[in-house]
């Protein structure tokens, strides 16, 4: 028990240390990224050319197969800055202020497409790009909440004062995440609830759900494999004056 | 394959617009993604790498 604690709370360390983290995010992001694209080309292509036609939407449901991974992770990438910035108020982990950094780009690109994906299936099939409905406005409400994290930190010139203001305001935010998902369900809306459910089979077809499922997955590599990549950035950015960075600098200039 | 002919799929049943600008914006923003950081990383080295070549450059005449 000793041991296994032990070994858990230097495994807390490595990872907390930045150092041994850009080794480990330099290594991991290629292969995330890899994986990543390579199950989203599929998921996407088997969606759009192979998966049958909705019987009462025709072929517009194909831009589910991009919409539903891109609204997933606008959410799934928001808890992750929620925990990290809970982490960083309680640990003051310095690791975790930098992924809250990596990490806000790409779920304000997710939040963007899950948006625009929406709005351009909608016309066909509700006949408006959009409504002010629960759903549409909360996932608006998602959107700004990125912009304002990363304005946030633009705004505030101390690093530190900067990542404690954006870990404040990304745990507050997570209060939006259960607001999105359970929207479908509260409110009277023109939006269809989830499509996977832990408790339920889903409702459409094997040949249907198993390509967006692949998608899914691919999204979730990307995120992974983007969040190493930018993490590793900005450890370089932020530890430029240490000599491990600068002996890595000098070895790829060589 | 869920359609007979190239031109069917490219057709979309009439839904053609939406289905294609939707992806068309959808592999931009992921290319963007993936560009984004590697242009960054590959910056980082160059200007910085560039930056110890010029300190030690001035260390060493401050030395001689």
């Amino acid at each position: 028990m000793d041991s296994a604690a032990s070994a858990l709370k230097s495994w807390w360390h490595r990872m907390g240390s930045p150092r041994s983290f850009y080794a480990i995010a330099e290594r991991a992001a290629p292969w995330f990224l890899g994986v990543g694209v390579a199950a989203i080309v599929v998921g996407l292509v088997w969606g759009l050319a192979f998966a049958p036609p909705d019987y009462q939407q025709g072929n517009s449901f194909r831009i589910m197969y991009l919409h539903v991974p891109t609204a997933i992770l606008a959410q799934s990438v928001y808890l992750m800055i929620g925990a990290a910035g809970l982490v960083l108020l309680v640990w003051r982990m310095k690791l975790a202020d930098m992924l809250i950094v990596a990490a806000a780009p790409f779920g304000l690109a997710m939040t963007a497409l899950a948006l625009i994906t929406g709005a351009i299936w909608g016309k066909p099939t509700w006949g408006t790009w959009w409504v002010w409905d629960a759903r549409t406005t909360s996932m608006l409400v998602q959107l700004f909440l990125y912009f304002g994290l990363i304005a946030l930190r633009q705004a505030i010139p101390r690093e530190e004062t900067a990542g404690r203001a954006c870990a404040i305001l990304a745990v507050v935010g997570t209060v939006n995440i259960p607001i999105i998902k359970y929207s479908v369900d509260w409110w009277l809306t023109l939006h269809q609830p989830s499509t996977f459910k832990l408790t339920e089979a889903p409702s459409m077809p094997p040949e249907m759900y198993l390509p967006l499922l692949v998608s899914v997955i691919g999204f979730y590599a990307l995120f992974g494999g983007l969040a190493f990549a930018r993490t590793a950035n900005v450890i370089l950015e932020r530890e430029r004056a240490t000599q491990w960075v600068r002996a890595l600098v000098r070895s790829r200039a060589q | 394959m869920s359609f007979d002919s190239l031109s069917s799929f490219l057709d979309m049943g009439g839904h053609a617009l939406y289905v294609w600008s939707a992806y068309g914006i959808g592999v931009l923003v992921i290319a963007a993604n993936l560009i984004a950081p590697a242009v960054t990383r590959r910056r980082f080295f160059a200007t910085e790498g560039e930056r110890l070549r010029r300190s030690e450059v001035s260390e060493d005449e401050v030395k001689s």
